[in-house]
């Protein structure tokens, strides 16, 4: 039924045009041939791919000027300060340090003491919105997986804002920015879109200013899976990397090419050669991060991070040197053939080689929980002596994933002049007995464990049973 | 070693001999968690001797001959008792030819044995055994039908006897699943479910090869006559029936079982929206296997999904167990209930005391599963499975850093800890890193 559904609309939209086009034809006989050039180029001019077509309408929502007193704070950099300060107002970051750091008089100010405060949490693999919860058949918008090349699909035109995912992650996981990508059936899925994790209307008041788009890619598995389960290439991994190989080289005669017919795809990658658009390529195996790493190379693009990447400590040496980041889980391995060599010190041993780490969700549940992932990843190096202090591992689920999402100048940190996303945590954010306590977006207060009305409630949650509860 | 821990009508069949490997030992200076939900004991000891728990606790008074080993400070708890799992049925979840916990190929389905099936050196045994897991309930899942069959208690020491009770008990899903696997409806499920335990009441007490009619659905065979024969103990309450069920609706469906199969031992799994009907699981006494941090109307049968939910279970009377099931891995089992006791510190929430979570992952579980006051707590006469950690053992990143089972130290070595040794450094400068091992 879907299918007719579809087909129908197609040969409707198809009839209006023919009727436009004939109306213009009859116009044309009326005029002069020059003129009629003219009128018909502005009433048919789409904006070109420069407009930003879907721009963020995002506002930040009402804010006083707060501070918070007596904290531990980890400013996402690595740096962390004993009963500090953080002072925000206008929505950024105004002043972070000790004790004496100077505040007005006359402004909201929080007791942290014997609590902590980090930068709002930043997940940089979520699919919240384009496989939103109740997960059915319906709602399954996160693979065009029709082919295993979709560079022209973008990821926020799944995003259903109404996902009340989006509120789990917010109060039990400190969330304040997230980037949603397509899945990965397909070998290049889509562009993704950053997030602030804020409620909206529409996915346009949800999009994060100034993010730079993102562009999906997965090796493996599934594409091959996926594709070669239907007697379609690519149905093995060489398959895979001839399939992307050529898409890249059209790629780049579209790019070269001034003249060439408007292409959705070829603008995205064109996007990606020029580097505007960053890469996050789904990779499991050491073997074949290596591959693209080189492929990146032979096409003159960067691999911004690895998704999943549960092999890059084998090639940690590698990832540095390429400045690719590897944005991975904590103790995930073994569900699939390519993530069996899974460990739990594949963070650690990131590190030790000065590889760029961040931790990552993939999932609805543990993007509530990305601190206590942080933590055990930690843990298992400290077991081998590596140890990665407590401010350093914040950074993995802060500036490292800001920086990777392309927003680390805006957001990631506790720096002056930064947005105030801020998460108020009720103890240690790397101990399993803490939560958030309050989470601050822009400076606005969107979360707070103290106040049941403080708590953003999804349009399919109304008149259910639970609604508004502590989940 | 689990000839030791015979249950019931095969207890007779099986020797007491000790261990070969079983040595007795006392620790010391411990703080020390029974497992039966008390808070834990610090400056406290645990005595094991001939594979058993002889003492554990404060005044436990030193025997001679019998090795002394200072914990320093350290946590020291019984092994972890894993509900619902598939250890020991799978080496790779998606690698199909390697994953025995589905067979939704087969012609049967109550009759499969996940006992017959079991491989106790698979590397998810080893690697959850080094998560202080010591033992679990492992089961094949429905798929052909809303049968999945019967589960079995292990242990996870690696031997060639890692069944400790076949057919422990019977996998049902009366859930929104099952209703699609009989056909498009819970009413066509229930339907399945009501004829097959009356042609295994019509089975009971007669031996020999029933004469059942088989129920079928296209290709796929729904109830086989050896399915109904495996139905026999379960509608004459001599196994357990596992009941997986999530929303309010389905929960007292099930309860209402009871009222048409009297004999039935119900023992709920999933159960996302028990909270809702509470006191009504509580009064019908019977217990739950429940996802601990659901909180996602995933399907609309979880729409008033919590992490509430096991707290609010707990605080009107209900036996609650923590599944393993509902976690990413089992090993997650210590912070799903460490994640509970975070809760108590949540205004409105309701979550569990420390040693309440720590009974939710082992004694619980373990009493669940017909071994009460053998597994998952440091009882006397229980079974020496105890577990030394490094840390607070519900804190994420604490692991074990030695493991008991029925008195014999574990190996705690496996594919990931061989991994993580030869990348300990990336250095191949003399040979190439498969000489390193």
């Amino acid at each position: 039924m879907a299918y007719k559904f579809t087909r129908s609309a197609g040969l409707a939209l198809v009839s209006a045009w023919a009727l436009a086009a004939c109306a213009t034809t009859n116009a044309q006989s009326d005029s002069a041939p020059a003129a009629a050039a003219d009128t018909k180029a502005r009433a048919f001019a789409a904006k070109g791919p420069k407009d930003d077509p879907f721009a963020s309408t995002y506002k930040p929502f009402p804010n006083v000027a707060t501070a918070i007193r007596g904290a531990t704070i980890y400013d996402g950099k690595g740096g962390k300060i004993e009963n500090g300060v953080v002072f925000m107002s206008g929505g950024k970051i105004v002043a972070v340090g000790g004790p004496d750091t100077p505040i007005p008089a006359d402004i909201a100010v929080f007791d942290g003491t014997g609590k902590f405060v980090t930068p709002g949490i930043i997940d940089i693999h979520s699919h919240l919105g384009d496989y939103p919860s109740p997960g059915v058949d319906a709602h399954s918008d996160g693979n065009e997986a029709t082919s295993p090349t979709t560079p022209e699909v973008w990821a926020e035109h799944s995003v259903w804002p109404q996902d009340p995912g989006f509120t789990r992650a917010l109060a039990n996981g400190g969330i304040t920015a997230l980037q949603i990508l397509p899945g990965s059936a397909n070998l290049m899925g889509g562009r993704s879109v950053t997030l602030k994790n804020v409620p909206g209307r529409t996915v346009q008041q949800m999009k994060f200013p100034g993010a730079p788009y993102g562009f999906k890619m997965a090796c493996g598995e599934n594409p091959k899976r996926v594709y070669g389960s239907r007697g379609r290439m690519p149905s093995t991994r060489m398959g895979n990397l001839a399939v992307n190989r050529q898409t890249w080289f059209d790629a780049i005669e579209y790019a070269n090419n001034d003249k060439a017919k408007r292409d959705l795809g070829k603008e995205t990658l064109a996007g990606v050669l020029r580097g505007e658009i960053l890469v996050h390529n789904h990779c499991y195996r050491a073997d074949e991060m290596a591959l693209v790493m080189d492929m990146a190379k032979e096409m003159g693009y960067k691999v911004t991070a690895f998704h999943h990447a549960v092999e890059a400590y084998k090639i940690g040496d590698l990832l540095r040197e390429n400045d690719v980041c590897s944005a991975i889980w904590a103790d995930w391995y073994g569900f699939k053939m390519e993530a069996y060599d899974g460990i739990l010190e594949n963070a650690a041993f990131l590190q030790r080689e000065g590889a760029c780490v961040v931790i990552h969700s993939d999932d609805a549940n543990d993007i509530q929980r990305l601190n206590q992932e942080a933590a055990k990843a930690q843990a298992a190096g400290r077991r081998l002596g590596i140890n990665i202090s407590d401010a350093e591992v914040i950074g993995w689920i802060t500036y490292n994933a800001a920086k990777a999402m392309g927003i680390g100048d805006l957001t990631g940190s506790l720096e002056k002049g930064k947005m105030a996303d801020v998460v108020l945590w009720n103890g240690d954010p790397l101990s399993v007995y803490s939560r958030p306590e309050k989470v601050w977006v822009d400076g606005a207060l969107m979360f707070d464990a103290m106040n049941p009305k403080t708590r953003p409630v999804s349009d399919f949650e109304l008149g259910q049973p639970g609604e508004g509860d502590v989940k | 070693m689990n000839r030791l821990l015979a249950l019931g009508a095969s207890l007779a069949a099986l020797t007491a001999a000790t261990p070969a490997l079983a040595q007795d030992m006392l620790i010391t200076n411990a703080k020390v968690v029974i497992g039966d939900g008390s808070a834990p004991i610090d400056g406290a000891s645990v005595l094991v001797r001939g594979g058993r728990v002889v003492a554990a606790g404060r005044n436990v008074a030193a025997p001679q001959g019998v090795p002394s080993m200072d914990a320093g400070g350290r946590w020291v708890t019984p092994g972890l008792f894993a509900t619902i799992t598939t250890l020991g049925l799978a080496d790779v979840d998606a690698v199909d030819e390697s994953n025995d916990s589905r067979a939704g190929g087969a012609p049967f389905s109550a009759s499969l044995d996940a006992a017959q099936a079991i491989n106790p050196t698979s590397q998810n045994i080893l690697v959850h055994r080094a998560a202080g897991i010591t033992r679990a309930a492992s089961t094949t899942m429905p798929s052909g039908s809303i049968f999945g069959g019967q589960g079995a208690i292990i242990d996870l020491d690696g031997d060639a006897n890692p069944v400790m009770q076949a057919r422990a008990f019977q996998m049902v899903d009366l859930s929104e699943g099952g209703g699609r696997i009989a056909g498009g409806s819970r009413a066509a499920a229930h339907v399945l479910f009501r004829s097959a335990l009356r042609e295994a009441q019509a089975l009971a007490g007669r031996s020999g090869i029933p004469g059942t009619t088989e129920i079928t659905k296209g290709d796929k065979v729904m109830l086989g006559r050896f399915d109904a024969e495996a139905l026999v103990p379960v509608v004459t309450g001599r196994q357990k029936l596992y009941v997986a069920v999530e929303r309010a609706a389905d929960i007292r469906a099930a309860l209402a079982l009871k009222a048409e199969f009297p004999r039935l031992d119900l023992v709920l799994v999933g159960v996302s929206e028990g909270w809702l009907v509470a006191s009504e699981i509580a009064a019908a006494k019977v217990p739950v296997i429940a996802n601990g941090l659901n909180d996602l109307p995933d399907t609309f049968q979880q729409l008033a999904a919590t992490q509430s939910n096991v707290g609010r279970m707990k605080a009107a009377g209900v036996t609650v167990a923590i599944n393993a099931d509902a976690a990413q891995n089992p090993r997650r089992l210590p912070q799903t209930a460490g994640n509970l006791v975070a809760l108590s510190r949540v205004p409105r929430a309701s979550g569990l005391s420390w040693g309440e979570a720590f009974a939710a992952i082992s004694s619980i579980p373990a009493a669940i599963s017909g071994m009460g006051g053998k597994a998952g707590v440091l009882a006397p006469g229980a079974l020496g499975d105890v577990v030394i950690w490094d840390g607070d053992p519900l804190e994420v990143g604490s692991v074990p850093t030695k493991v008991y089972i029925s008195g014999v130290e574990q190996d705690l070595a496996s594919h990931q800890s061989r991994l993580r040794d030869r990348y300990k450094t990336l250095d191949e400068s003399a040979r190439p890193k498969a000489f390193d091992w």
